[in-house]
């Protein structure tokens, strides 16, 4: 019986995880799934280890079907019916019918330097010209802010979308999908400096550690100015609420 | 001739042919920068200036040649730490159990002094090899501390043969004290060693005293005390307390699981108890040793801190916190199998169940990656690389309460496991009791206000400061509970422990504790120096060796995987001698 709770207590645990995807299509991965799993009914199968007496009781069916001469005839069905199980799932295909995963960096390490305009950037000490403005003149950097905009409603909105949420119209027939600038993932991790490196050399500038990692991210150096993109980058912290990254 | 002075001849010759590889190294850079009266730049390498033999890949050489070393090293470090503490905890409580565990330890450690040697000898010969160029510009940099840690290797050797063959003509009044200064002698030079190499691989990481192009300035110590310096040592100096804890509970399960009589196996619980206990003691500061080197990591190179913690090496950080989680895990079952050794055990068995939900839970918090790994049906479902409910759980404000409410419910285990040889007599055990829970429960809410207000409620900024506060909680309910504790269990009924009234069971959580902390070891220690990219010293010398690529971190897991192997067995086989050899022997 104990054998029963054991394989209970680990269904529930199971179902739990995977409510999320049947409810309301947010489905946690299936790589993370096994994960949680696994570390889950190693807990359970603890747990329930802890006493000799114990241990006994659960394993006490298998070692019964194993070794019991009265339970000839279930030993027997179970030998047939365990490789045969495989078999067919050997034969449909199994964990193979899924598509392979893909390990990606969304945020991978940006290079040192990076050349734009003519010169050349040093991420690490790169600044926004115009944050300093924020608290210097509230009223000017509202208006910088409301170029940004501009900028973001004429060039990014297709993908990104119009709430900064990453569901523009031509976003659903990318892949990766545009990232969006709200919730607290993306930009609101992100130093200024990282952000527009991001703009200026786009899905092509992408380092190739992060495994395949071409995406329809344009780069932006031959269409906006140096002012433009600083002003959009004030734009997407703005409307988001997210402040940037400062260490 | 007498065994003994074998190993001691075949050591001293060891140090010195190591001494000699060195040796000319040294003057030549000396020499060099004598002539010109300066030092030179470093050398710019072409791929044709690195050696070559045929069938021989000189990274992995190198790599696995340094990692036993390193293993073998913390290994023969810890142990004399561990081996002191015992003694004088033996001399203080006149305990003859103590010093008995102790000498049978060192003696362990003995097999594995030489194969450190050997492991270092290796390791000098795949670099000097393999990587010339770059050894004579470091030993012109390095060379007065190269000869120190030469110095201090013979310091060390004789010591610990002192130390050990002093052990049964010392054992008695003014002599104990002066084998217990041996001790402290052998553990001084062992940690100088250390802090000496480590000044070497630090350097070749933060480089400092050197301009841009690598010129040295001349002055030894500011190459010393570069920024990692410091934290590397302190990490390095914890972790291997933890670590020889860890591979002494090894032994002590190894001979649990052999034991012929109840007096055996009752010896062999009490000793993998022990070890087991110090081992989680020293684990449960090193993460903030750890911060301070990611700190100082961040600090030197924002470029190097990203490459660490947000390009592709963050995956080894999750692989990192499956391993710290499984390791929680493991001495949690270990202290519950314990539980038994008390009369009261019984009556807190029942508490296991939500001990165990919690501490799982919080330890699957604690690996939830942020980036997920996605099916491409699963990123068009969630639409992006980040799933709403989960994404918050990949941040660090999560993972810090995580870690914290572990620690705490993993300290609430050991309260159970104390008091399940005791009962408090005092009148306000009651009052007492309330105050610890009170105390928790204050604790807990503190640690989730904290992490989620400033975690997810304000600028970056304070997310970082906020696990100060929540790690003072922690400790401090830490301590507290343990002041209570002690004043409620003085004069308590105290029962006799039966020790070796565990499950065998049991003893495979210190095997796998062992394993991990060896795994975590080779698989951060690869990131660490790893993260140096394509550069022997730092933005200072630029490897240009075929080899100057990032492997994948399959391939590096595998690799690391296999060290970890190699050096399980040979360890194995080190408790299998040891024992052998005392076959024989009356054990006194
Ligand atoms: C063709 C569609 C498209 C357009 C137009 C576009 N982007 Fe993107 N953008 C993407 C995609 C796709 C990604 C995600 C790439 C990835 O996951 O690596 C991305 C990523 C980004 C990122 C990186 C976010 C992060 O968290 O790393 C920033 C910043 C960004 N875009 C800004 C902009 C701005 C500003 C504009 C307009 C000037 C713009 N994008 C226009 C498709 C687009």
């Amino acid at each position: 019986m104990r054998l029963l709770k054991f394989a209970l207590t680990s269904l529930f645990f199971y179902l739990l995880l995977k409510a999320p995807g049947f409810f309301w299509d947010k489905p946690i991965p299936s790589s993370l799934v096994s994960m949680y799993m696994f570390f889950i009914v190693i807990t359970v199968l603890l747990v329930m280890t802890i006493t000799d007496e114990g241990a006994r009781g659960l394993f006490a069916p298998i070692r019964a079907l194993v070794e019991d001469p009265s339970k000839k005839l279930v030993r027997n069905a179970v030998f047939v019916i365990l490789p045969l199980a495989a078999v067919f799932l050997a034969y449909d295909g199994g964990g193979l019918k899924a598509t392979p995963s893909e390990l990606r960096a969304t945020h991978p390490a940006p290079p040192p330097l990076t050349r734009g305009y003519g010169k050349t950037f040093d991420l690490a000490t790169l600044e926004n010209p115009f944050r300093k403005i924020e608290k210097e003149d509230p009223e000017a950097f509202k208006s910088l802010v409301k170029e940004g905009g501009e900028v973001y409603f004429k060039n990014c909105f297709f993908c990104h979308g119009d709430k900064l949420d990453g569901r523009g119209h031509y976003a659903h027939a990318l892949d990766p999908k545009p990232l969006p600038f709200t919730g607290g993932d993306t930009i609101a991790q992100l130093q200024e400096s990282y952000v527009f490196w991001r703009i200026l050399k786009g899905g092509p500038g992408l380092p190739r550690e992060g495994g395949s990692s071409i995406s329809a991210m344009p780069a932006w150096e031959k269409e906006l100015t140096e002012e433009e993109i600083w002003k959009v980058i004030l734009f997407l912290y703005d409307y988001t609420g997210n402040t940037p990254r400062s260490w | 001739m007498k065994p003994r002075f074998k190993s001691i001849l075949s050591l001293t010759a060891l140090a010195a042919l190591q001494l000699l590889f060195v040796l000319p190294y040294f003057f030549s850079g000396a020499l060099a920068a004598e002539a010109t009266g300066a030092f030179g730049p470093a050398p710019v390498l072409a791929a044709g200036d690195y050696p070559k033999v045929t069938g021989v890949n000189p990274r992995m050489f190198v790599w696995m040649a340094a990692q036993m070393h390193l293993w073998f090293a913390a290994f023969v470090l810890a142990v004399p730490i561990f081996v002191l503490l015992l003694e004088v905890v033996g001399v203080i409580r006149k305990e003859k159990r103590y010093d008995k565990v102790a000498y049978e330890f060192l003696r362990v450690s003995l097999t594995a002094y030489s194969i450190t040697a050997i492991t270092g000898g290796l390791l000098l010969v795949g670099l000097i090899v393999f990587y010339p160029d770059l050894m004579k510009y470091l030993s012109s940099i390095f060379g007065s501390t190269m000869l120190l840690y030469a110095l201090f290797f013979f310091v060390e050797s004789a010591a610990l043969y002192l130390y050990y063959y002093g052990w049964k003509p010392m054992s008695s009044g003014g002599l104990k004290w002066a084998h217990i200064g041996v001790g402290l002698l052998l553990n001084a030079s062992g940690t100088t060693l250390m802090f000496i190499a480590n000044a070497w691989v630090t350097f070749m990481m933060t480089p400092a005293g050197v301009d841009m192009a690598g010129v040295f300035d001349g002055n030894i110590w500011h190459a010393v005390r570069n920024h990692l310096w410091g934290p590397m040592n302190l990490h390095r100096f914890i972790a291997n307390i933890a670590y020889g804890g860890s591979i002494v509970a090894a032994y002590a399960a190894y001979r649990f699981l052999g034991a012929s009589g109840d007096k055996e196996k009752a010896h062999y619980d009490w000793m993998g108890y022990t070890a087991n206990l110090v081992a989680i003691g020293a684990l449960l500061p090193l993460p903030f040793a750890g911060y301070w080197l990611t700190a100082e990591i961040y600090a030197y190179s924002q470029q190097m801190g990203i490459t660490l913690m947000g390009g592709l090496f963050a995956w080894l950080f999750i692989i990192q916190a499956v391993l710290i989680g499984a390791l929680f895990l493991a001495a949690n079952y270990y202290l519950w199998c314990g539980f038994k050794r008390g009369v009261n055990g019984e009556r807190y068995l029942k508490y296991v169940r939500y001990l165990a939900f919690v501490i799982a839970a919080t330890f699957l918090v604690w690996f939830t990656p942020h980036t997920l790994i996605l099916t491409p049906e699963e990123a068009s479902s969630l639409g992006g690389q980040y799933h709403p409910l989960l994404g918050p759980l990949g941040l660090m404000p999560a993972k810090n309460i995580a870690v914290n409410i572990m620690l705490l419910f993993t300290f609430l285990s050991f309260l159970l496991y104390r008091r399940s040889h005791r009962t408090p007599t005092v009148k306000w055990a009651r009052a007492g009791n309330a105050m610890e829970a009170a105390l928790f429960t204050a604790a807990i809410a503190n640690i989730i206000f904290l992490g989620v207000y400033y975690g997810y409620f304000t600028n970056s900024v304070y997310k970082v400061a906020s696990s100060v506060p929540q790690v003072a909680t922690t400790l401090f309910v830490i301590a507290a509970c343990l002041v209570i504790e002690y004043l409620m269990h003085r004069n308590s009924e105290t029962a006799e422990l039966k020790w070796g009234r565990v499950p065998d069971r049991s003893q495979y959580a210190l095997f796998l504790i062992a394993v991990s902390f060896t795994w975590l070891m080779g698989l951060m220690g690869f990131v660490r120096s790893a993260i140096r990219q394509h550069w022997h010293v730092y933005s200072v010398m630029r490897d240009n060796s075929p080899d100057a690529f990032t492997p994948s971190i399959a391939y590096a897991a595998k690799t690391v995987s296999v060290g970890t192997i190699i050096f399980m067995a040979i360890v194995a086989f080190i408790f299998w001698l040891s024992h052998m050899g005392r076959e024989g022997e009356a054990d006194e």
